[in-house]
Formats: structure tokens, C-alpha cells, sequence
């Protein structure tokens, strides 16, 4: 045992507060000295972090500026709110903004329940050989690049891609999908089932392992059949880990596949591709217009946190975790 | 449902030991669904993936006759990686890629463990604010263009380092690896530190050999980071001799643009003027992208599902 353990030197039966105080602050040596080689294992991260996640929040501040190359940041002329008021007035960006929330309202609907659906099926295998298999085969499109799983959706279902081929070949004439921008919403979120619908799974399977069997049994034996016990055991027994990645999703809704709307914008357009994120690239990077840019990222980065905290206490409402405890 | 019924039950089921005795026998009708259902999942992801393959080795008749992708194979050739193979900027694109990935996931991992052990001790120093400092830029973070200025700041474009470093750590996969270090068993620590190792000592000696699964599963989602950059290479990177796989892909193969050294054909005429590659040498170059995660994935895929996640939540 330690020294501030041992019997305290007074009388008393309780130290007075600065007696307290400096056993505190002993103790917190004692501590550091203890753990300071740990502390020192942590600095490489902690001085990343400062210079590319740190440094930028700071940077935000040319939100509030009328932004100059040649100035600099620390030359450049504030103006207040100026920015945010020419980004409001912008009609490109509620387009932008429009888009980013229909596409995140369209995948939370189309894509979201797809992994649990998933999951469950894989769930009621009993080969394992088949299950293992089933996982391996569904993973592996998590690890492409978007590059990567475009240039695989434009040669299968492309103007030259293999199934335009096959219609050409039987006359039935040409489906233009890669293209077009009415449908670009549910293109994008196809790719999205493709690519992360199978790596989506592994959360559900560990929730679903961890129900306990006996319940399943019990209810078996009670009568329930496999539906049943399906809506009474099984989705009950994943609802928090369900609600969970709801809340992460909801405080992503501003968060829609960036590098996914960029490469295919030259094939649909800006006008369906144009999301929150392209829309600060665009204007920040290549036009060069980086207060504009960077207040469109401020707005978004305070909505998200906004939204996330929010959909975090409705969670707690309902009585579920969410993201931390209460 | 009667117990003789149930008996009966269990006395079919004999023949699956993983279904549980009380688990009535699977329809055919579902049995056959279940089937079409998974199969299906499988072939969609598995015949684009064949396709890109076969058409990369397959001869311009063949590719010809079929209009494109090649789904049955005629004439198989490895000429498109003969091609690839001598040309200057997929050669310099492909030692761009691995060199990045090889530098960022052994700096990303290096930097991660050592964090994750940093923090993994239960009550111990400055632990509280310094995770709070970390988990604050998993909820905001400055956004696209602060960031670019940060890096174009300190010298970062045209660097391959603008790649690596903002990028090189990643606060989820340390508060994983946190939570597996955790777990190590607090007995064995305590016996190594009444033997005089210090925190490396018990870091690389016990914790590192007992966790070997998540750090195999981290460097693998890591190295894949790096593999995959193309956004920061389009920011960062304005000279194609600089380029990774990924940036070339985009530029010769979605957005169809001229490659340079495709003006010989495969006969070895020059034809003068830049060309748009042959779709086999497109290919090729995908499948090159491809084959070092076909590689690796199957050697870490087994440790995915150790609570990847749930780890990370609980912290």
C-alpha cells in the first residue's frame, strides 16, 4: 500500500481541507511520476491531433474573414458575418444543402435496414461453413476504394458496361443508369448497399451472438414458433445496439459520401451531385474562395454536433445507451 | 407442441449438430429461399470482381466479340501486364502507392499502440484530459478547407507527407486498441513490474503478444486507409509522376482521358498521339489495385469479428 493509505500523523479522525489538499496533490505526484513514461507514449498522437485536427478548428476562424492568398491567414481582413451572409444568399448552396438531406433521408431508409436484414438471415444458417463463407464474400467490398467500386458499377451497368451490352445484344435497346441524374439518388445509394452493406453486418452478428439461447429455448418450448420468436426474443434483444447506430447515423445525415459524389460528378452533373462537402471543396479548393468554403464546412461540422447530441438524448428518452450513458 | 411431436423433431434434427434440439426443422420452401437470397448477395459481389479480372487477361478480339466486360473467356493473354508493367506512370503510380502504404500504416500503428497503451492503464495520469482531447475531434473537426490550409501551410503540397500525416492517426481505432489493452490481465502486469520491466518492457513483452489480433486488424484497416488515399492525392499531389494507383484509375480509366505511353499498340506500331487505353490494360491496372487486399484480407479476416466495435463504444 501506498503512503496515502497509511494511518493519517493526527489525532483527528478526519484531515483538515489543506491537509486534504496536500495529500491530494501528493498523491497527483506520485501519479505522474508513476505514469509518466505513459504519458509520454501518448505525445506522437497528441501532437498530431494538435497540428490536423486542432489547427484547423482554429483555422474555422477565416470563416469569419474575407479570406486573401497573398495576406495569409494571419493578414487577412475580418468581416464578421459577412461570409455567412453570402453563403446563406447563395442559392447553390441550399441546393447542395437540399441534396445532402434527401440523400442521407433516401439511404437511412433503403440502406439502413439492409445490414440488420442481413445479419439476421446470415444469423439463422446453421452451417457455419456457409456462414464463414457468406461473411467473407460480403466484407471484402468495405476494403475498395470508391474509386475502385465506381469503376466496377460504370463497367457493369455503364453506357459500355456489361449490361448494356447484353441489352444492345438482344435489341432491347439501352438503360441508361451511370448517367442520369433523376435516379443518380438511387444509384448512389445502390453503391452504398454494395460496398458497406455487407461490412455493416458485423455489429449486428456480435448483438445477435450475445442474446442469451435460453431465451429462444424457453420460448420454444412455451410454443412460440420462428417468427415468433423472431419479433419477441431476437429484435428486442438488438434494439440497442439498432438505436446505437442510429444516433451515429442521424449525426452523419450532413456526411454523404464525399469522394462518391466527387468522382461522379463530371458523369451526372453538379446539380445532382452537389452535396455540403463537394460544395465547400468546389468553392474553397478550386475556386479558391476559402473563407466561403470554410464557413460552409463550420456550418455543417456545428449541425452535425448539433444533431448528433440531439439524437443522442432522444435515445436516452426511449431509454436506450445511445452514444454514452447518462 | 406435444412432446412426442418435439421428440420427433429433435430425432430429424439430428443430422445438423449446430441446430439446437428444440429448434423445429427448417422448411423447403425457406430452406430454398434462404439459398436463392445468399447466393444472390454472393454473385453480385463476386462476378464484377471475376469480370475485371478475365478482361484484364483476355485478348482485344476477345474483349471485341464480347463489346466489352468479359464474362466467358476465348483468347487469354498477359499482354495488358506486359504493358503496364513498362509503363513509366503506373510503375511510378504503383511504388507510389506501396511506398505510402508502407510508411503510413507503420507510422499510423506505431504512433496508435503506443497511444492506446498510453491510455489503457486504469486511473492513471492525465488519462481523462488527454482522451477528452482525442475524442473531441471524433465530433467536430475544422472541415476540408482549414485543414487543407493547415497542411498547404506547413509545406505540404506536392509532398507525399500531406497523404500520411493528417490522416496517420485515427482516435477510434486507438480507443479500440484501448479497450483490448485494457483487458490484459492486470495480474501479469503487476508481476512484471514487481520484476523491474518498465511500461515498454511490459508494453512490447506481454501486452503487444496477447493483442495480437487487434493490432493485425488495425494495420490492415490502416494499410487499407493508405491504399485507397485519392482524395488527398487530388488535393495534394498536381504532378501525375507523383500520383497513386487510385488517382491514376480516376484520371485514365472513370474519366477516360488520354494515358500517356499508350500511343504503341499491342503489335508494337507507334501510332503517334496519346490514347485513351485498351479496356484490358484499364482492367489490369484495377486488378492491380486489387490484389494486394485479396492478399492480405484473408489472413486478418478471421479476427474481424472480435468485437471490432464494441470495444471502441464502451470506452
Amino acid at each position: 500500500m501506498t503512503a496515502l493509505h497509511e494511518a493519517p500523523p493526527t489525532a483527528s479522525a478526519r484531515p483538515s481541507r489543506a491537509e486534504a489538499r496536500t495529500l491530494k496533490k501528493a498523491d497527483r505526484r506520485r501519479r505522474f511520476l508513476r505514469d509518466r513514461a505513459l504519458v509520454v507514449m501518448t505525445l506522437p498522437a497528441i501532437a498530431l491531433v494538435l497540428v490536423f485536427n486542432y489547427a484547423p478548428m482554429f483555422g474555422t476562424a477565416t470563416a469569419f474573414q474575407t479570406y486573401s492568398i497573398y495576406a495569409g491567414f494571419w493578414h487577412s481582413p475580418w468581416s464578421g458575418l459577412d461570409t455567412f451572409r453570402r453563403l446563406f444568399g447563395d442559392p447553390l448552396f441550399w441546393s447542395a444543402f437540399e441534396n445532402t438531406l434527401t440523400l442521407s433521408l433516401v439511404q437511412l431508409v433503403l440502406f439502413f435496414p439492409v445490414p440488420i436484414l442481413l445479419a439476421i438471415l446470415l444469423n439463422s444458417v446453421l452451417s457455419t461453413k456457409v456462414r464463414t463463407f457468406v461473411q467473407s464474400v460480403v466484407y471484402l467490398p468495405h476494403f475498395f476504394s470508391w474509386v475502385l467500386a465506381i469503376t466496377i458499377f460504370q463497367q457493369m451497368l455503364g453506357g459500355a458496361g456489361a449490361l448494356n451490352q447484353f441489352l444492345r445484344s438482344h435489341d432491347l435497346g439501352t438503360w441508361d443508369i451511370m448517367t442520369n441524374p433523376d435516379t443518380f439518388k438511387l444509384l448512389v445509394t445502390a453503391q452504398v448497399v454494395w460496398k458497406e452493406a455487407g461490412w455493416g453486418i458485423i455489429v449486428f452478428l456480435a448483438a445477435l451472438a450475445a442474446i442469451d439461447q435460453q431465451l429462444f429455448e424457453a420460448a420454444a418450448v412455451d410454443g412460440a414458433g420462428r417468427w415468433r420468436r423472431l419479433w419477441h426474443i431476437t429484435l428486442p434483444g438488438i434494439r440497442g445496439i439498432v438505436v446505437l447506430m442510429l444516433v451515429l447515423q442521424l449525426g452523419n445525415v450532413l456526411t454523404v459520401g464525399f469522394e462518391q459524389m466527387l468522382i461522379q460528378r463530371l458523369a451526372v452533373g453538379r446539380d445532382a451531385s452537389e452535396v455540403l462537402d463537394t460544395y465547400a471543396y468546389y468553392y474553397g479548393v478550386v475556386n479558391a474562395n476559402f473563407s466561403i468554403g470554410a464557413a460552409a464546412s463550420l456550418f455543417k461540422g456545428l449541425l452535425s454536433l448539433i444533431l448528433i447530441l440531439t439524437a443522442n438524448k432522444v435515445a436516452h428518452l426511449f431509454g436506450e445507451d445511445g452514444l454514452y450513458r447518462r | 407442441m406435444t412432446a412426442t411431436a418435439l421428440a420427433r423433431a429433435a430425432e430429424k434434427t439430428r443430422r445438423n449438430r449446430n441446430r439446437p434440439p428444440w429448434e423445429e426443422p427448417p422448411t423447403a420452401a425457406g430452406q430454398a429461399g434462404k439459398g436463392a437470397v445468399l447466393a444472390f448477395i454472393v454473385l453480385v459481389v463476386l462476378i464484377p470482381l471475376y469480370m475485371v479480372v478475365l478482361t484484364s487477361l483476355s485478348t482485344q478480339g476477345s474483349i471485341n466479340q464480347a463489346g466489352g466486360m468479359v464474362l466467358v473467356p476465348h483468347g487469354i493473354t498477359v499482354e495488358a501486364y506486359h504493358q503496364i508493367f513498362t509503363n513509366n506512370l503506373v510503375i511510378s503510380s504503383l511504388i507510389a502507392s506501396l511506398g505510402i502504404t508502407a510508411v503510413g500504416t507503420l507510422l499510423s500503428v506505431v504512433v496508435t499502440v503506443l497511444c492506446a497503451y498510453g491510455l489503457s492503464r486504469y486511473r492513471s495520469w492525465g488519462h481523462r484530459p488527454i482522451l477528452m482531447l482525442l475524442v473531441v475531434t471524433m465530433f467536430f473537426n475544422g472541415g476540408l478547407i482549414p485543414t487543407f490550409m493547415v497542411v498547404a501551410g506547413l509545406g505540404g503540397y506536392d509532398n507525399f507527407w500531406a497523404l500520411i500525416l493528417p490522416s496517420a492517426v485515427s482516435v477510434f481505432n486507438i480507443l479500440v486498441m484501448r479497450g483490448f489493452f485494457a483487458n490484459t490481465s492486470r495480474d501479469l502486469i503487476d508481476a512484471a513490474y514487481v520484476d523491474g520491466a518498465g511500461e515498454w518492457r511490459i508494453l512490447t513483452r506481454i501486452v503487444l503478444p496477447t493483442s495480437r489480433a487487434v493490432v493485425a486488424v488495425i494495420s490492415l484497416f490502416y494499410a487499407v486507409g493508405y491504399w485507397n488515399t485519392f482524395f488527398n492525392a487530388l488535393l495534394y499531389l498536381p504532378d501525375n509522376q507523383k500520383w497513386p494507383l487510385q488517382l491514376v484509375i480516376y484520371t485514365y480509366t472513370l474519366q477516360g482521358n488520354p494515358m500517356p505511353g499508350m500511343g504503341v499498340t499491342q503489335t508494337g506500331t507507334y501510332l503517334g498521339a496519346q490514347q485513351i487505353a485498351p479496356l484490358s490494360i484499364q482492367m489490369a491496372v484495377v486488378t492491380l489495385t486489387l490484389i494486394p487486399i485479396l492478399i492480405i484480407y484473408p489472413f486478418v479476416q478471421r479476427h474481424f469479428a472480435k468485437g471490432m466495435l464494441l470495444g471502441a463504444v464502451k470506452g
